[in-house]
């Protein structure tokens, strides 16, 4: 069993040259007393055939989107993954490198992160991006990181229509950082920029997200110029698949865009691995996080590419490193940037405009409370006449998952549902929703 | 090779958007984009055209050997990629309520319990997002453990063989170094030790076998010594490849202990990532654990988020879940016989052990674990050839090279981790290979300063990338508005 390719004769001869008779002689070197003197207590192994058809029978427990009609989002959007995503992932030279510590072995994949660092750019309106993070919640942690070491302030402000999870992970790692964390409260849906003046005033960073996690658009150039006038690093929380048809965070004064990259290049695949994507102004660039890829030549004078500025990073600088990360999320931002290569401008501005037109439509057929007036991009926060759990429950009964019950995070919400529209969705899906919430509300 | 930008053209593209003909919406026009991102205009042809050059010119574990020190270069099982894209996986929203995934929750509970037999610890979190996470997240729980005892200890102490990662975590958390240096065998210090362990000590991080490939002989005496300090000891799971069923680092005293699950188990690197580093902790440590933890009701699997005392959260959701599958796929086609999976890495690394101490220099002699560590101090003396060099000639045999310098208390270090899953011819090419630069260097060392010789590019000016730093395409001109 296994994927083990030494035989018998290959063992012994082997043995031989190392000069022992036996294995476990390999092993003295573990005092007696920590060996472990029996087998290991684990499922027993299986043939190809069999585990495919184990992890088939999980996998078929699952209520996926092929299985119900899903109108979930709250951060993680189901948009089509085109199938030129394939021909990468498939590519084994891509599948099984590691981090290219050796650029002459590893060209192609130092050119393709060097091309992501630059669509990120474009699309952010900043100067450079990492090669990826985490995710959309630990490039936060990440930024406040970079805002506290560029600043002389020991605060950073959160708006609370900011995702939550990415609001817990800065709280969890801020401990450490000996950060303070707080929050600015939502007005009707989003954040007011006199409120954030206020408390910007003596923080390092403002992190405020576009559209927010209600599917509202904030007022982002009033907010970013708001925390900027306060001395605060105005952050922008954004999604890579809005950035078609709303502005680039860099164009209204950000100092950093940040966000989760799922919705453009990856499937749900119930939470991860995704990519988180940061990018910032040149004045950042030697505080950055994580791997980034610089242009150089080679000997014979040709372009060529390289991971570059590692005087920041935890292999040289150790203790004073900008960040302890090693292992990022490379083939998932690859996946991206080819996603964004076969969408285009035109096709990235064409799903950004279906996003926004179904969820209008979605408005009008519901015929349900808004819980905001404001205006939305991909998801739409109604308000439903029972709480948000059982009209879910009742809703998955009829084959539809209608949503995201924003009590899970917003106390008082409790009948507030969250309605995700991407790409995917049709106007006759959204009529189907409406008939199905018609009939459980 | 041209970027993909150079081959765009105004008015190509890849992608047909379905039209539902509905109203097209208005936007705000303050928040509306003004000018169009300059992503590239390209048919599908050329992107496939582009993806196949740039896989032309990477190396990976499919082209050949890659025994990259500390990183676990083994196989990637196809079947691992083939469950990883079932649709009950792929287009499984993280918000799904528990009972309709039950499959994935069951997945991962099975997965929580065999690394916790792995490490001979009770409690399991799958969040982390790789072993640095992981790091970082072990550290949280240190000063949450003892948050809540009451005790103010900063201090963390480290080996002087660590990844660099352990000091750089010891600083995110928000806590003070110490180090404690190798004695002659390879082993801690321990008189060392013993006059840096104070009350002041939370804890310990450590790598066993460390990153010189050597399992730590007094490690029951360095256990004892925090341990009656009443600090903690936090494995590094970076080289947990060479134990797995023959040492459990509960066993060895350690409380917690992350995982990578892209090493040891087998999830792809990725030309980078994703990983995933799950902890494993004492039972004392559960209550701090990350929420949320997959619990089992009676036949039923849930994510459990109320955890009072909990560090918080470290990531989105529940952490990768496509790397569960395909770590848990690994640990089912092994069973049991996982212990054969690191028998075999500790034989194949002392085989190319005994066939290269001739050749170069080995600071530490004694048989080692996983891995090993050369030295090429003596070429560079007698012929000026340094690992580097070393490792470029490599290429030119179609080898990927070892990790060099490091760790940092070995000159010209050559860390070499061949890993389970190489036959044996490939373990003799590589010793050939290794000889004949040995050869070369004596004989004729331009051959190597000169290094790689058949590669798609030469040596780098990395100073150059670094003093004139150019991190993105620089577009000659503004983009045409599209409309």
């Amino acid at each position: 069993m296994g994927y083990l390719s030494l035989t018998d004769a290959d063992r012994a001869e082997m043995l031989a040259a190392i000069g022992v008779s036996s294995l476990d002689e390999l092993f003295e070197q573990i005092p007696p007393a920590v060996r472990l003197d029996r087998e290991l207590d684990v499922p027993p192994a299986l043939p190809e055939l069999e585990l495919v058809r184990h992890l088939t029978e999980l996998a078929e427990r699952n209520a996926h989107t092929g299985v119900e009609l899903s109108f979930l989002g709250a951060g993680i959007y189901d948009h089509y993954v085109p199938a030129v995503v394939d021909v990468l992932l498939s590519r084994g030279e891509f599948l099984t490198a590691y981090t290219p510590y050796q650029p002459e072995m590893s060209q192609g994949v130092l050119q393709a992160i060097f091309e992501y660092q630059t669509v990120i750019c474009e699309l952010t309106g900043m100067d450079v991006s990492n090669a990826s993070g985490y995710d959309g919640c630990t490039v936060a942690a990440d930024a406040c990181f970079v805002a506290k070491h560029t600043s002389d302030r020991a605060k950073v402000v959160l708006a609370e229509t900011l995702n939550p999870q990415v609001r817990q992970v800065v709280k969890t790692y801020a401990r450490g950082f000996g950060l303070e964390v707080t929050e600015i409260p939502h007005r009707g849906g989003t954040i007011d920029p006199d409120e954030l003046a206020v408390e910007a005033a003596d923080a390092a960073a403002v992190i405020v997200q576009q559209p927010n996690f209600f599917g509202c658009l904030e007022p982002a150039p009033d907010l970013a110029a708001a925390a900027e006038e306060a001395g605060a690093h105005a952050i922008a929380h954004v999604d890579l698949m809005s950035l078609g048809v709303l502005e680039a965070p860099g164009e209204y004064g950000c100092a950093m865009a940040i966000g989760e990259g799922q919705s453009v290049g990856c499937p749900p695949l119930y939470g991860g691995p995704h990519y988180g994507f940061f990018a910032a102004r040149q004045d950042f660039v030697r505080r950055m996080p994580g791997r980034i890829v610089g242009e150089t030549v080679d000997l014979d004078g040709q372009r060529a590419f390289v991971l570059t500025l590692q005087t920041r990073e935890q292999h040289i600088r150790r203790e004073k490193a900008t960040s302890n990360i090693t292992t990022n999320q490379t083939l998932l931002a690859l996946a991206g940037l080819v996603t964004l290569e076969w969408l285009g401008p035109q096709g990235l501005r064409e799903v950004g405009e279906t996003c926004v037109a179904l969820t209008e439509y979605a408005k009008e057929r519901l015929d349900l409370p808004l819980a905001f007036e404001r205006p939305t991009f991909s998801e739409v926060a109604v308000r439903l006449p029972r709480p948000a759990r059982d009209v879910i429950r009742d809703a998955r009964a009829r084959g539809v998952h209608p949503g995201y019950a924003l009590g899970r995070d917003y106390p008082g919400m409790d009948d507030v549902l969250l309605v995700a529209l991407t790409e995917k969705r049709t106007p006759a899906d959204v009529d189907r929703l409406a008939a199905v919430l018609a009939g459980v509300c | 090779m041209e970027l993909i930008f150079e081959k765009s053209r105004p008015g190509r593209r890849a992608s047909r958007v379905p039209d539902y003909g509905l109203t097209k919406p208005e936007l705000p026009p303050e928040l509306r984009r003004a000018h169009p991102p300059r992503l590239p205009e390209v048919a599908e042809s050329e992107i496939v055209r582009h993806i196949t050059a740039l896989a032309d010119r990477t190396f990976g574990i499919d082209t050949g050997f890659y025994p990259l020190g500390s990183c676990t270069m083994k196989h990637n099982p196809r079947v691992n990629e083939r469950v990883g894209r079932l649709a009950g996986f792929r287009d499984l929203h993280p918000y799904q309520e528990d009972d309709g995934a039950q499959g994935a929750l069951e997945l991962m509970w099975h997965l929580q319990g065999i690394l916790a037999e792995v490490a001979g610890l009770p409690a399991v979190t799958l969040q982390p997002a790789a072993g640095s996470q992981g790091e970082l997240a072990g550290l949280m729980l240190m000063r949450a453990y003892f948050a809540d005892r009451g005790e103010e200890r900063d201090t963390i102490i480290t080996a002087d063989t660590a990844h660099g990662t352990n000091p750089a975590s010891v600083t995110m958390a928000g806590y003070k170094l110490e180090r404690v240096e190798t004695d002659a065998r390879g082993n801690l210090d321990l008189d060392d030790l013993r006059g840096k362990v104070n009350e002041r000590t939370a804890g310990l991080m450590l790598t066993n076998p460390s990153t010189l490939g050597l399992f730590d002989e007094g490690i029951e005496k360095v256990a004892r010594i925090f341990h009656d300090a009443g600090a903690l000891l936090y494995y590094d799971g970076a080289n947990l490849n060479a134990v797995v069923g023959i040492s459990r680092p509960g066993d060895m005293g350690f409380d917690i202990v992350h995982y990578n699950l892209h090493k040891t188990f087998s999830q792809p690197h990725g030309g980078g990532g994703p990983g995933g580093g799950p902890v494993a902790v004492r039972e004392r440590i559960e209550p701090y654990l990350p929420a949320p933890v997959v619990v089992r009701d009676g036949d039923a699997f849930r994510l459990d988020h109320d955890r009072p005392k909990s560090i918080g959260r470290v990531r989105g959701f529940a952490g990768p879940f496509g790397v569960f599958v395909r770590s848990y796929a690994f640990m089912r086609a092994y069973g049991p016989e996982l212990r054969e999976m690191s028998e075999v890495a500790v034989l194949n690394a002392n085989y190319l052990l005994a066939r290269l101490r001739d050749a170069y220099d080995l600071p530490y002699d004694r048989h080692c674990m996983h891995e090993f560590v050369l030295s090429a101090r003596t070429l560079k003396r007698e012929h000026g050839i340094t690992a580097l060099d070393v490792a470029k000639r490599l290429m030119d045999y179609g080898i990927h090279p070892p990790t060099v310098y490091f760790p940092l208390v070995v000159p010209e270090a050559l860390m070499i981790e061949p890993t389970e899953t190489e036959p044996k011819e490939r373990l003799d090419d590589f010793v050939d290979a290794m000889q004949a630069i040995a050869r070369e260097a004596a004989e004729s060392p331009e051959l190597l300063k000169e290094a790689p010789h058949a590669r798609p590019v030469r040596r780098l000016d990395e100073v150059r990338a670094a003093k004139q730093p150019v991190l993105r395409y620089q577009f000659d001109e503004k983009p045409a508005l599209v409309d």
